[in-house]
């Protein structure tokens, strides 16, 4: 059998390659506790995960999510820059045509901000107390959603 | 034998450290400490019970509250704000785009300026953050990295110019080039160069101001990215090594500027692991500063600190909780012997304080200081069979670590070998299961749980519109750079490169540039030119 019917023979009994999720800290703050601890877990609960380092721009992220094919988008931040960058993040996806890519963020985050940037279209946001459960159950089921939407 | 009791609550009983609680303690548990060796008294080798006689009866604690959000306008408000209701010393934050040396018109500075701190960029700004504060009186801490040789410049260069001699300008900074590199990551420079920086701000301060304390050797970043207090402990003393080696290979006597290094940590709640952490620290440097370097001035074998209350143990839910977390974690600095304190506002899990949480924290620390009765007697938890064990496991588990980074050649050679960074994000990672598999409560996170009140959710956050900090301080940076003299500019900046190349401590060329009205971004653009720029290995 040729390699492609084998990939797509797998995909059909749902044994595909993993979510891929990319953990990106924007903006300036090395506070990157949060971030890593949520990379390990995605990690450990099975997803493959690309994470950026600190100091990425909302255009390194967008860049890197397309080069890489992911299945979802994770932001984390700390300083307060969240208005000012995660819109440009949207935008930047909705340009380049990737805005199928969720994106959800997590951090310091103040409540009416959180619903400020999910009406702006990002599907989730976590808080410092969220438990790594239910953020790695919601990243499986936009990444799953996603999947679905593109066959 | 009848063993009245229940059932124990939990199979193990640990500290943060992983460190295994036994049911009760005994004098058994400390027969083979030594009470003079060991312990003593105030004052006295090892300065386990802490470093003047009689401690806080002679002078409270300095309560220095962390403070700094917006323009330099808005944070010169706070400060007053804060003076005019007891705080004894300053303590400035600076924003993100200040800590990482760039100018408010850089391009990565948008949505940053003032966000997380107060925007300073150049000499006028430092101007203004001290409007009618006096400089000659109040000793003011700066929690700046990277760029502290320009901090200081601004900063003394302010206070000579309202004619305050140098003998009397009191204060910090930071100036911890190592832990940025573990904790924080405000780093700009590769580690070797950034040490080499670090030095010459020490090497400037002990010739020139005799009451600056040139560094902060600070474990705080390193908890609160994750460590333990047995990990912060032994990676905060182990930079202190790397930077007292330095001195001593640039030829200084060690008793020549021991006495001016001074350290900051984290009050934890958890009280009793963090008094004995404290206690810990100081017999233990007093050790390294007489038995390694050959110190013989007791303040040389000082471990002087501040503290501040851990952020990352506030909760974002029932946030008024965190007011009482605050409480028990500011008894902790306070029954270790801290020389100054911040305590941290109850709303910090969500943004910077408001004048009324910022108000609130600072009366904890008075209601601690003057109504409680702690600060009457020192040490007050010596001779606990507890405390005393405690104390001498946390010694023993953080030698192990300073031996092993040792054996690595140093600290230097351990963040190049990304040993410390990867230490603390497995705890961070252990730390998190723990909350999650209820092994560790966390009230009102994963236990006690109930529908949370209105006024829980929506408390008053303080909120900045940066954009308006970001044009206000843009404005302010094209006035002083159309009034300046640019070849004066040119000529200052030229020199600085030149002795940076050469080598030579950068600190002098930088004070010139900085009067000159060079800017933050100006001014550290040269020594990025220099040094080169510092990104770190991808460890997770």
């Amino acid at each position: 059998m040729e390699i492609r019917e084998e990939v797509q023979a797998l995909g059909a009994i749902g044994l595909r390659r993993r979510y891929r999720v990319l953990v990106a800290k924007l903006g300036l703050d090395g506070h990157d506790r949060g971030a890593k601890v949520v990379a390990r877990a995605l990690k450990d609960a099975g997803f493959e995960v690309i994470y950026t380092g600190i100091k990425q721009t909302p255009e390194m992220v967008v860049r890197s999510a397309i080069q890489e094919d992911v299945d979802v988008i994770g932001i984390s931040i700390l300083s307060g820059a969240h208005m000012a960058l995660v819109p440009e993040v949207l935008r930047l996806l909705k340009e380049y045509g990737a805005d199928d890519i969720p994106v959800v963020v997590g951090g310091i985050i103040p409540w009416e901000d959180a619903v400020k940037l999910k009406s702006m279209g990002a599907s989730e946001v976590f808080f410092p107390d969220t438990p790594l459960s239910l953020i790695i159950e919601k990243i499986r089921e936009l990444a799953e959603k996603r999947r679905k939407g593109l066959e | 034998m009848v063993r009245a009791g229940y059932k124990d609550r939990l199979d193990r009983f640990l500290t943060d450290s992983g460190i295994e609680i036994k049911t009760v303690y005994t004098p058994l548990d400390i027969a083979s400490t030594s009470y003079f060796e060991k312990i003593g008294l105030p004052g006295q080798y090892p300065f386990t019970r802490g470093i003047h006689y009689n401690m806080y009866r002679g002078k409270i604690w300095t309560i220095r509250q962390f403070s700094g959000f917006g323009t330099p306008e808005d944070t010169n408000k706070r400060l007053k704000y804060l003076v005019e209701h007891g705080e004894t010393g300053l303590s400035i934050a600076f924003d993100e785009v200040t800590l990482l040396g760039l100018d408010p018109d850089h391009p990565l500075a948008v949505g940053e300026v003032g966000v997380e701190g107060v925007s300073v960029a150049s000499l006028w700004d430092m101007d203004v953050l001290f409007k009618d504060i006096d400089m000659g009186k109040i000793t003011t801490n700066m929690t700046i990295n990277p760029p502290a040789p320009v901090m200081l410049s601004f900063y003394v260069a302010v206070a000579r110019s309202r004619g305050v001699p140098d003998h009397m300008i009191g204060g910090t900074t930071q100036n911890d080039q190592l832990k940025e590199f573990i904790g924080q990551k405000t780093y700009v420079f590769p580690p070797r160069p950034a040490l080499k920086i670090g030095v010459d701000v020490i090497e400037w301060s002990i010739r020139n101001l005799p009451k600056w304390n040139p560094i902060s050797i600070s474990g705080y970043h390193i908890y609160e990215a994750g460590a333990t207090p047995v990990q912060e402990l032994a990676f905060t003393l182990a930079d202190g090594i790397e930077y007292v080696r330095e001195m001593i290979r640039r030829g200084y006597d060690v008793d020549s500027f021991a006495p001016r290094l001074s350290f900051f940590f984290v009050a934890g709640i958890n009280i009793f692991e963090h008094v004995a952490k404290f206690r810990a620290a100081r017999r233990m440097w007093a050790k390294i500063m007489r038995d390694w370097f050959g110190a013989k001035k007791a303040r040389s074998m000082w471990l002087r600190f501040h503290a501040q209350t851990s952020g990352v143990e506030l909760r974002a839910i029932e946030p008024y909780n965190n007011i009482i977390r605050v409480t028990l974690q500011a008894l902790a600095a306070v029954l270790g012997g801290a020389q100054s304190l911040h305590t941290n506002a109850f709303d910090e899990a969500l943004a910077l304080p408001t004048e009324f949480s910022a108000k609130l924290a600072l009366r904890t620390q008075q209601i601690i200081a003057y109504e409680s009765g702690v600060a009457d007697t020192v040490d007050p938890l010596a001779g606990s069979y507890y405390i005393e064990w405690l104390t001498d496991k946390i010694e023993e588990e953080a030698w192990k670590i300073i031996d092993r980074i040792e054996s690595m050649g140093g600290m230097l050679e351990a963040i190049e070998k990304g040993y410390p960074q990867r230490e603390i994000t497995e705890s961070a990672y252990r730390r998190q299961r723990e909350i999650e598999e209820m092994r560790k409560i966390i009230v009102g996170v994963n236990a006690f749980k109930g529908e949370l009140l209105e006024n829980e959710v929506k408390i008053p956050l303080l909120e900045i519109d940066e954009p308006a900090v970001r044009a206000h301080q843009i404005a302010r940076l094209k006035k002083l750079k159309s009034s300046r003299d640019q070849a004066k500019v040119n000529t200052a900046l030229t020199e600085l490169e030149r002795a940076a190349m050469r080598g030579e401590n950068i600190v002098p060329y930088v004070y010139n540039a900085a009067i000159s009205l060079a800017t933050l971004g100006e001014i550290m653009g040269v020594l990025r030119n220099v040094y080169g720029e510092w990104s770190e290995p991808i460890i997770y």
